[in-house]
């Protein structure tokens, strides 16, 4: 019963994450040449479209632009990976963060904290409204049995009418004659300093902790670890022990509590109010397929909400120059789809290889 | 004949009179030979029983004649032609039907649509319910069935839906039935009616092929019986020929196994006990019924028993995994209120009945699933440590002789056996106090069988209590130091491995008294 | 026998709740609770509705959750919109379906030929319909007189209205028939008036695309449950496994039911911005596919339940419209509902029934005696609200589609 040298296996390692990468590298270029025959089509130039992407989002200051957009992407798919990492499918993150946009808007201006400690309430107000809406879903799975599909969706819908109701009959700040459709803007002790003046705001940071946080808890701690087991057999994971119930209920707490930063960007950083128009929506969504790009993989969220950031920063200039900017979000959805089909039968092939190789290594091993 | 879809040769071979020939058929499986150079004579309007002992290659048989498998070798020959089916629908358009242990149904369309689902009289597309309502009506009648066919399936009960899986059949024309394992889910009263149905059928010059391993049965229904063990053809005989006893020996081999010797004692403390042990059922009868043993220190109680008696919930019961009535004793402690993971703590181990459902991750790699359980122990603070996991995981291979690359392949590439050596290796790697292992061989070699009741005497023999489920008379009688016997729920009988024989076990595991 | 009994208690019914809605309303003196223009106005919020829901109800039929049907929706809006704009309603109309086809097209191509999950494409389909229309628009609406990038221009046709003659007031050869229903409506007496008013607003100024949408809730329920087809995609839905068993091909008839599904989906979108409006407008749908979804599951994966949800979604809609101080009417009405309910389970001696019943009653009664009005924006949220409670109430009794959702692999061992 020999074993691998340990240089072998990291090869072997490296070698799946290698082709993981490559697989998701043609399946983008797969996805660009579609989008180029749909340009084509509509009569515009791909290689001209392309180009402009190209030259605009490799600009400098484009490129800190890409850094802003990306860090809700960053938090948004990481939430759904949580819940992808235990099947489960967190459709409401978008009507998570929304609540916990008001939520924590409106808090932050009922307290009055030094600087650290004002942000790091209003982290955690957000946090914990994010929280709150997601474990109705849960708990309406763990009791009624409904599946978190269907529940997440209508609980989408339901937050946009209590967040409606909530913000015009009690928070929405009247001061200034009705024309401010925003709440109370939040005390300077509460807004996250810039990185870079104006341009990009500290919770990059933050963005990039929770990623580190989210691959410790998840990849190494004995949480995630059950966590995952859950995921993969949870019939196998209830027999070993591990509480069915309780895994679905933390898994989508942790899921709606990152879901909660998905707007402070905004919220602290930006805006420093909650307002209806001010408060960008669909994060949730475009989350959903970043983390579908990303394979739930820390590195791999990250590189693909830079990626959507570059495509996004570019959408002005590309506007400008006559090529319609929402091409970008049909490149992204074209792309999640395409790397999405492309995972799903590269996955089937690379197991029926390493099947087939541990077959091959097993009988070398019989001859020896 | 319609089997001209399938590669058939016009050769009419010469006994006619038989309408099923199987001859010399092989197959194999990886790491298994399921059949070997098996021949079978069914003759035409008969009940042809074929029986056997789990694995011992029946199912498989079947499946060769339904087209669901394709032999290594040998011919099968429908009605003087010699064919060979590629695919189920093959074999249906040949007039050869099977009903599936498993039932093929859908539980919400109605009993007519599931008989008559694939081909559906119709015109220009639109059904004609009503001629298939009086088709169906008419073949039920022949045989005797009376079923309202409105109701959706998930309303009838297990005999009903196979009732209407036969009827699904015979609506398609099959002049040749088979049954795998048809009673197994059936009550005694239901069993009486199909045999009435199956009968009527043959009176209709149907011909049933009929695969079990209830001898009683057998003998009682059919007019020919071929014996199959270890994947080949013993002997075909006439029910009025044998008795028993007789086809008992033939099923299971006269040469009795050896009993283990032990060495060690069987020692005094009850490690695991349960008094009236109850799990309440779906509808009126309960799976498990009023089960009272206990499990000494060291000592190994086998429960024999026919799949589907109550071994699986008594299993899921003592684990936590179902709720229950009565009381579970570990060490002399009441569990049954305690949680799946209390009740591992207290010293609990599980080999469960299907390794790839309740005991592995396919997708994960071997250290983790090695891990599964044992996340407490191979931690450090909150976080998993990494190095331990991987080094206990490399134990087990070595130590269960897990054939395989490294610790790091997923799972799904072990074969069957060594799939279960981990899991086998998983719960005996952390010396618990008491064992449950539900069939700890199931499908697997004979080598890794071995190697597997090896480690469990071994563990024994170090203390260890150990609650042996199953089916495997030969593992029950060369392990176990007391028998229980579980029939319908119950404890049937409480036997000694020493004096018992296959054949009084297979009388109580039977049912007949 | 079985149907003569159905029948009458169906008409039992029918007069219970019209006595007491028409009690409420003589009560509040709301007559908008059952005046022709506010059914009309219900009617035609309930169309597109209805249509999401039966395109949901085929998708999962077939076995392929649907998630996408607001996307699809928003191509049918789209292309509708355009095809009307370019050549007139029906036009429109069949590009509406064809739109939404196409989605339908990319559900089943991902999920069917590559096997991916099915909540994935949905979601990907939204968002792919959402800017992808976007994109379309910049190209085609931009720059023309009315349109822009969020909108078409205004449409020169519309579809042929009619009234029905002699129960409404259509004009048969140019005679100007009767108005018989209008004139049961306008004395407002007790049921009679309601009854005029009901029938009334669904039989005058009705739209062509409204009788057909209607005419998709019996083709639906015939096709699926009469014909070969029907059970074969039914099949598909409920065991995969025993239909292909039985050489069934379960692939075929998924994409199939998926064409059919995206091509209600379409027409819904068609609807709007070709019936409701003459213009297509960004956010036109407005969750509509997913309160279809809602729909769906409230109706049991039935046609006629799905046109029950869809018309009561329709009207709570429609009241809102017309009269929205007449909201708070409905608690009366639903409060009046409760007590039938309650004296029913008391006399089936069923416990947790005479309890629902009871709580629902002092619910609703208390909300009729403090609320004055109801904020629109929570109302927006009642079928959303609804079909968690009928989830999390009725789930034993719900029927979906046993394999809706589970990937099928042809061909393997199961």
């Amino acid at each position: 019963m020999s074993t691998k040298p340990a240089s072998q296996r990291n090869f072997d390692a490296l070698q799946k994450s290698l082709v993981t990468f490559g697989s998701s590298l043609s399946a983008i270029a797969f996805a660009l040449v579609i989008c180029g025959l749909l340009l084509l089509v509509t009569g515009k130039d791909p290689f001209a479209a392309y180009g402009k992407i190209l030259e605009t989002g490799l600009s400098g200051d484009k490129l800190l632009e890409m850094l802003k957009r990306a860090t809700p992407l960053i938090f948004s798919a990481t939430a759904v990976a949580i819940g992808f990492k235990m099947n489960l499918f967190n459709i409401g993150v978008e009507g998570q963060y929304l609540f916990a946009a008001l939520i924590a808007a409106e808090m932050g201006t009922r307290v009055s904290l030094p600087r650290p400690l004002h942000i790091l309430f209003i982290l955690i107000v957000a946090m914990i409204a994010g929280a709150a809406w997601a474990s109705i879903a849960a708990l309406l799975k763990i009791h009624r049995g409904i599946n978190e599909v269907i529940s997440t969706i209508m609980l989408n819908y339901i937050a946009l009418s209590v967040i409606q109701w909530m913000f015009e009959t009690f928070f929405r700040d009247d001061s200034d004659g009705g024309l401010n459709v925003k709440t109370t803007e939040i005390a300077p002790s509460g807004r996250m300093p810039d990185l870079v003046d104006d341009r990009l705001n500290g919770m990059l940071i933050v963005a990039l902790l929770i990623v580190i946080l989210y691959w410790f808890v998840i990849f190494r701690s004995r949480f995630g670890f059950q966590l995952r087991a859950s995921g993969l057999n949870p019939i196998a994971a209830r027999t070993a022990g591990i509480p069915a119930n309780r895994m679905v209920l933390i898994a989508m707490i942790l899921s709606g509590a990152i879901a909660g930063l998905v707007a402070m960007p905004a919220v602290i950083g930006d805006v420093y109010a909650y307002g209806p128009s001010a408060i960008a929506t669909q994060f949730g969504f475009a989350g959903i397929a970043v983390a579908l790009l990303g394979r739930n993989h820390p590195v791999g969220i990250v590189g693909a909400a830079l990626l959507f950031g570059f495509l996004d920063s570019t959408s002005a200039e590309l506007q400008l120059s006559g090529i319609p900017s929402s091409i970008v979000k049909v490149i992204q959805a074209i792309i999640v789809l395409v790397v999405v089909i492309v995972n799903e039968a590269s996955s089937r092939r690379f197991n029926r290889r390493t099947a087939e190789r541990a077959a091959l290594a097993l009988k070398s091993l019989d001859t020896q | 004949m319609q089997a001209g879809s399938a590669k058939s040769s016009q050769t009419l071979s010469a006994e006619s009179a038989n309408i099923v020939e199987l001859k010399n058929i092989s197959k194999s499986f990886p790491g298994v030979i399921a059949n070997r150079d098996i021949s079978l004579q069914v003759a035409r309007a008969t009940i042809h029983a074929i029986v056997g002992e789990n694995g011992a290659g029946k199912s498989t048989l079947m499946k060769i004649l339904y087209g669901l498998h394709q032999p290594d070798s040998g011919t099968i020959s429908v009605n003087g032609y010699v064919t060979q089916f590629k695919s189920p629908s093959e074999a249906i358009a040949a007039g050869v039907g099977m009903v599936h242990q498993h039932f093929m149904l859908a539980d919400n369309l109605t009993v007519l649509e599931n008989i008559i689902l694939g081909s559906e009289p119709t015109k220009i597309g639109v059904l004609s319910l009503g001629d298939a309502r009086k088709q169906v009506k008419e073949i039920a009648t022949s045989i005797g069935v009376e079923i309202d066919l409105d109701l959706p399936i998930s309303e009838l009960g297990v005999g009903q839906r196979q009732r209407v899986e036969i009827l699904k059949v015979l609506f398609r024309g099959a002049e040749i039935l088979v049954l795998d394992e048809p009673t197994a889910v059936l009550v005694p009263q239901e069993v009486d009616e199909l045999f009435t149905n199956l009968r009527k059928l043959v009176a209709t010059g149907t011909t049933i092929i009929f695969i079990s391993h209830k001898l009683d049965e057998v003998l009682a229904v059919s007019d020919e019986i071929t014996v199959i063990r270890q994947g080949s053809t013993v002997a075909t005989v006439l029910p009025k020929s044998v008795d028993r006893l007789k086809l008992a020996e033939m099923m299971v081999g006269s040469d009795l196994p050896s009993h283990g010797k032990r060495t060690t004692k069987v020692g005094a403390t009850i490690q695991l006990a349960a008094h009236n042990l109850t799990v309440l059922g779906k509808d009126n009868k309960n799976p498990v019924q009023n089960v009272s043993f206990n499990v000494a220190e060291g000592e190994i109680v086998g429960i024999a028993g026919v799949d589907g008696n109550g071994q699986f919930e008594l299993c899921e019961a003592l684990l936590g995994l179902v709720a229950s009535q009565g009381t579970i004793e570990i060490s002399g402690t009441d569990v049954s209120k305690l949680s799946i993971r209390e009740r591992l703590k207290k010293g609990l181990a599980y080999i469960p009945f299907d390794r790839q459902r309740e005991g592995l991750m396919l997708g994960a790699s071997l250290w983790e699933n090695s891990l599964l359980g044992h996340e407490q122990q191979l931690s450090r603070g909150p976080m998993i440590d990494l190095a331990a996991a991987k080094n206990s995981c490399r134990e087990i291979i070595e130590r269960f002789g897990v054939t395989t690359p490294n610790e790091l392949v997923p799972a799904f590439v072990l074969s069957g056996g060594n799939q279960q050596k981990l899991v086998v290796g998983r719960n005996l790697a952390t010396a618990p106090k008491i064992l449950i292992a539900a069939h700890p061989t199931r499908g697997i070699d004979v080598g890794a069988q071995a190697a597997v009741w090896e480690e469990i005497r071994r563990s024994r023999d170090a203390g260890m209590s150990v609650l042996l489920v199953s089916a495997d008379l030969e593992e029950v009688l060369g392990l176990s130091d007391r028998i229980l016997v579980m029939f319908d729920g119950e404890i049937a009988a409480e036997l000694d491995p020493k004096s018992a024989t296959p054949q009084i076990l297979g009388k109580y595991m039977t049912g007949t008294r | 026998m079985i149907t003569k009994s159905k029948n009458s208690r169906l008409l039992m019914f029918v007069v219970g709740a019209l006595a007491v809605i028409s009690s409420v309303r003589l009560w509040t003196g709301q007559d908008a609770l059952t005046s022709s223009s506010t059914i009309g106005t219900a009617l035609r919020l309930t169309v597109p509705i209805l249509l999401a829901g039966m395109a949901g109800l085929w998708a999962e039929r077939c076995g392929v959750l649907n998630i996408g049907i607001e996307g699809m929706m928003i191509f049918g809006t789209w292309f509708g919109a355009w095809g009307a704009w370019q050549s007139g309603p029906w036009v429109g109309l069949v590009l509406a379906i064809l739109g939404g086809m196409l989605g339908g097209l990319i559900h089943a191509v991902a999920t069917v030929r590559f096997n991916i999950d099915q909540v994935i494409s949905g979601v990907v389909i939204n968002l792919l319909a959402f800017f992808g229309v976007r994109y379309l628009s910049d190209l085609v609406y931009v720059g023309k007189p009315g349109g822009g990038i969020s909108q078409s221009p205004p449409q020169k046709w519309a579809l042929p209205r009619f009234n029905l003659p002699i129960l409404s007031g259509g004009e048969v050869a140019g005679w100007k028939s009767p108005d018989v229903l209008g004139r049961l409506e306008t004395n407002r007496w007790f049921i009679i008036g309601d009854f005029g008013g009901i029938t009334r607003g669904l039989t005058s100024d009705l739209s062509w695309a409204t009788v057909i949408a209607i005419a998709v809730v019996p083709l639906s329920a015939w096709l699926l449950w009469r014909t070969r087809f029907g059970l074969r995609l039914r099949s598909s839905g409920e065991s995969p496994v025993a239909a292909e068993s039985l050489g069934i091909k379960v692939n075929h008839l998924r994409y199939y039911g998926l064409l059919i599904s995206g091509g209600l989906a379409g027409l819904a979108g068609g609807t709007l911005s070709i019936v409701a409006s003459s213009y297509y407008r960004q956010g036109q749908t407005a969750g509509r596919g997913f309160i279809g979804l809602a729909t769906m599951i409230f109706g049991n994966w039935r046609p006629s339940g799905v046109l029950t949800g869809a018309m009561l979604f329709g009207y709570a809609e429609g009241i809102k419209l017309v009269a929205s101080d007449s909201i708070t009417a409905l608690f009366l009405f639903i409060a009046a509902v409760s007590v039938m309910f309650f004296v029913l389970a008391v006399l089936r001696r069923k416990r947790t029934q005479i309890f629902v019943a009871l709580g629902v009653f002092v619910l609703s009664a208390v909300a009729y005696r403090t609320i004055d009005t109801v904020p629109e924006s929570l109302t927006q949220s009642l079928p959303y609200v609804v079909t968690i409670v009928v989830l999390a109430t009725a789930n034993q009794r719900l029927r979906p589609p046993a394999m809706a959702g589970v990937p099928f692999r042809p061909g393997e061992p199961h």
